[in-house]
């Protein structure tokens, strides 16, 4: 470093000789985010669904919630052990599946559930693809399908009521399923704030809504996802319900079920849904469609999951299908090869 | 959260793009100061895109400051190396720039007596009397051959040989000339400091080069966290054609097709040059070297470099001689702090790592940055997550990510698919990669792999 000239390299390389430390550009790097850090702002949303939760169905939703969180953190574990690594477990993706999992069972779920849909949830549908970042589905609905494909009679629509429980949310059906079955219409406000029958984390549309902001402001979750549901379900709604399909309006199907909670927290994982802002914007709209179609057209009251799960699929072709152009449009067949 | 709310005055940029922290600090407010010569300088007979020099000095041949040391006789890519002091040829000798291409060097001996030093230098480069008209009876044929003999090159970085540039194609006429002083790499000021000290210069090569390409108009471009120059340009501009253009602060915004997309809205087509869209871009340093080789007839023999981090003593502008060592540089500027870890040549978005310091400064060299151990902070690579952090940065609007794994999955025809070679290796994708993905490396082994890979094929 001196700036005489060089004396012949015979010398040693003394203490004083300075050592660089040689990278490849950029040197520098947004140290404000980290996979570690997204998961931790996903926990951070989520935080006033799991208020709402708890105020509503009290000890059950810690009891779930928990039992699904410390599942998965094993499962998570037991899966990296088996592979050789000791790396992701920390990386809070586990937790973020517990939590969206847990939220997403009705509340008298039996402990045998939650365990395997935790199991599924980041056995097959996470690591048998090859761990974070590598799953073709959303871990946490891939688990949910399970189980409620498996138990049908603890998941079905009869399990969210119980006549003499203690809690009032629980005493009457959902509102989804009291729209299919009988065709009442819920009332705006308690669909609104979340004071009503449904799965643990969806039954309040304000605290989807505020959570899922700070998710999109803080572009942990990308915006055009929750944009393309909502304005597609409201569009489909809108057209079932003008067309005398559903007894619902438009506005009454973006409140009820879990279709808030699935637009921000479920449709949003980053890892099962596309690349590219136009990819985004398709996948949430396919989201949006099924959704409703679902709801309409079949025995199940509602359909954010495998809406979901059917856009997962899609994906790889959204991908393809949505390469973005470079600056300056794309070279010639011929340029391409060279 | 400014970059969350929609600004209240619109203010030109480009699409996608990231906003590092400028460090302008360190030396946007010292004035270019003339280094000390040092004992010794080793040109590189290969400084810009292009072909080589052969020497044209003999060993123990006496120089002066401006005499030509290497020049090519038939590549019209190529550009002459002058020698920057007053000295002896000492025996050729090679070094290994930061890019990592292998170059002849000239060592000179630098006589202690220089005729020109201190002030004096900077005065005579600079300074003086700068017409702003009157380039009527210049001939363009005469500017671009007095850049060729000068040896000029692009100062941005890029070090394009500016006699082939000017020429442009007859097929090809350029309207519109821009003149860059965004200098959108953190750290860097040389272009700012020269804007605020000698702007009339600027303003004359500038002209210059409008006669030479017939524009038919110019603007200078600067990016908005540089307003203080944008005054003494206004009034060094006055009564020219030239206008005078800010820019939002977004990296990297230097960029020549980001640049014209900002000012103009045109795209340059992917494979194509600023001329295209008749299009000429050029630097504001590179055009004051252009008015002194016109004007004064001299050459390029020095140049602006900014020493700037937190591993450096004391931040300057230096006005080095071309071929002074890094080392010698950091030297004149107090030396390394304690805890200097990395040496760059350029900023820290597209600089290359000094393995040692004993490597010459070169035309196209535009700034030292030293880096601090707590500016490396050790990150954990994670899988990627599929974010597409990286495809909303992109100022190509490239999925970095894809090119990135291909080429590291071996794939290089999937990376071709995501258009590999358009990628310019800005590091906007790396810098705000969550999972620390290596993603600009990746894509330029990917660069190097498929050229190899397409070679053995070929075989």
């Amino acid at each position: 470093m001196s700036a005489e000239p060089k004396p012949p390299s015979a010398e040693p390389v003394s203490r004083d000789t300075p050592r660089f430390s040689i990278a490849s550009s950029p040197h520098l790097l947004d140290s404000s985010r980290s996979t570690q850090g997204m998961m931790v702002d996903v926990l951070i949303g989520l935080a006033p669904v799991l208020l709402v939760s708890l105020i509503v169905f009290r000890s059950y939703a810690l009891l779930q919630v928990g039992l699904c969180v410390v599942s998965c953190l094993v499962f998570e574990a037991l899966c990296a052990g088996m592979r050789g690594r000791s790396l992701p477990l920390w990386d809070g993706s586990a937790a973020v599946t517990g939590v969206i999992l847990g939220l997403s069972l009705p509340w008298s779920a039996p402990w045998y559930i939650a365990v395997i849909g935790s199991a599924v949830a980041i056995g097959l549908a996470k690591w048998v693809f090859g761990g974070l970042g590598y799953n073709l589905f959303n871990p946490a609905m891939v688990g949910r399908a399970f189980v409620m494909l498996s138990f049908a009679r603890e998941m079905g629509t009869s399990a969210y009521v119980r006549a003499d429980a203690s809690i009032d949310a629980v005493t009457t059906a959902t509102p989804l399923a009291a729209a299919k079955m009988e065709s009442v219409m819920p009332d705006l406000w308690p669909l609104f704030v979340g004071i009503h029958n449904g799965s643990l984390g969806e039954t309040s549309a304000l605290a989807c809504l505020i959570g899922g902001v700070y998710l999109c402001i803080r572009r942990t979750a990308s915006w055009e996802i929750p944009a393309g549901v909502i304005l597609s379900a409201a569009v489909f709604a809108g057209l079932a319900s003008g067309i005398g399909l559903s007894p619902l309006s438009w506005f009454h199907h973006l409140l009820s079920g879990s279709l808030l909670f699935g637009a921000f927290f479920i449709a949003t994982d980053p890892v099962s849904s596309p690349l590219t802002p136009k990819g985004k914007w398709i996948f949430g709209a396919g989201v949006g469609f099924f959704i409703i179609l679902i709801r309409v057209f079949s025995g199940y009251p509602e359909g954010v999951m495998f809406a979901v799960l059917l856009m997962n699929a899609a994906v790889p072709l959204i991908n393809r299908l949505t390469r973005p152009v470079p600056l300056g449009g794309l070279p010639t067949v011929k340029e391409a090869v060279g | 959260m400014s970059r969350w709310l929609p600004s209240l005055q619109s203010r030109k940029t480009f699409r996608h793009g990231v906003h590092p922290p400028e460090n302008k600090e360190f030396a946007k407010d010292s004035p270019i100061e003339v280094m000390e010569i040092p004992q010794e300088v080793r040109i590189p007979l290969l400084q810009h895109f292009g072909v080589a020099c052969e020497p044209t000095v003999k060993r123990g041949a006496e120089l002066e400051i401006g005499d030509v040391i290497g020049e090519t006789q038939d590549a019209l890519f190529s550009s002459r190396v002058h020698s920057s002091v007053k000295g002896k040829a000492l025996k050729p000798t090679v070094t290994t720039l930061p890019n990592g291409r292998h170059v002849n060097v000239i060592p000179v001996a630098c006589d202690p007596e220089q005729s020109l030093k201190g002030r004096d230098l900077f005065e005579e480069i600079f300074g003086g009397d700068w017409p702003k008209g009157g380039f009527e009876d210049l001939s363009p044929d005469e500017i671009v051959s007095a850049a060729a003999e000068a040896g000029l090159v692009g100062l941005g970085g890029a070090a394009f040989p500016t006699h082939v540039k000017l020429k442009g194609a007859p097929d090809r006429p350029v309207e519109t000339l821009l003149l860059n002083g965004c200098e959108c790499e953190p750290f860097l000021a040389s272009d700012y400091r020269l804007m605020i000290e000698a702007p009339a210069p600027i303003l004359t090569g500038a002209l210059l080069a409008k006669r030479a390409v017939g524009a038919s108009r110019v603007i200078l471009c600067l990016e908005d966290n540089k307003l203080g120059a944008v005054p003494i340009l206004e009034r060094a501009a006055s009564g020219t054609p030239v206008e005078i253009q800010t820019l939002e602060t977004k990296y990297p915004q230097g960029s020549e097709k980001q640049l014209i997309q900002a000012v103009l809205g045109k795209e340059v087509p992917l494979r194509g040059l600023p001329m295209d869209v008749g299009v000429l871009v050029m630097n504001v340093n590179t055009a004051a070297s252009l008015a002194r080789a016109v004007l004064r007839n001299k050459p390029l023999t020095h140049r602006i470099v900014t020493v700037a981090g937190h591993g450096i003593v004391q931040p300057k502008n230096l006005l080095a001689p071309i071929g002074a060592s890094y080392g010698d540089l950091i030297e004149a500027c107090g030396g390394l702090t304690a805890d200097a870890a990395r040496v760059l040549a350029g900023g820290p978005m597209m600089g290359f790592s000094l393995p040692d310091l004993d490597i010459p400064i070169t035309k196209g060299t535009g700034g030292v940055t030293v880096l601090a151990e707590r500016d490396l902070r050790a990150m954990r690579e994670t899988a990627c997550l599929r974010c597409g952090r990286c495809v909303d940065v992109c100022p190509m609007n490239l999925a970095p990510t894809r090119i990135a794994l291909a080429s590291r999955a071996g794939d290089y025809g999937l990376a071709h698919e995501w258009n590999l070679t358009a990628c310019m290796e800005c590091g906007s994708c790396a810098y705000v990669c969550p999972a620390r993905i290596p993603l600009v490396q990746l894509i330029r082994m990917g660069k190097v792999m498929s050229k190899k890979e397409a070679v053995r094929k070929a075989a």
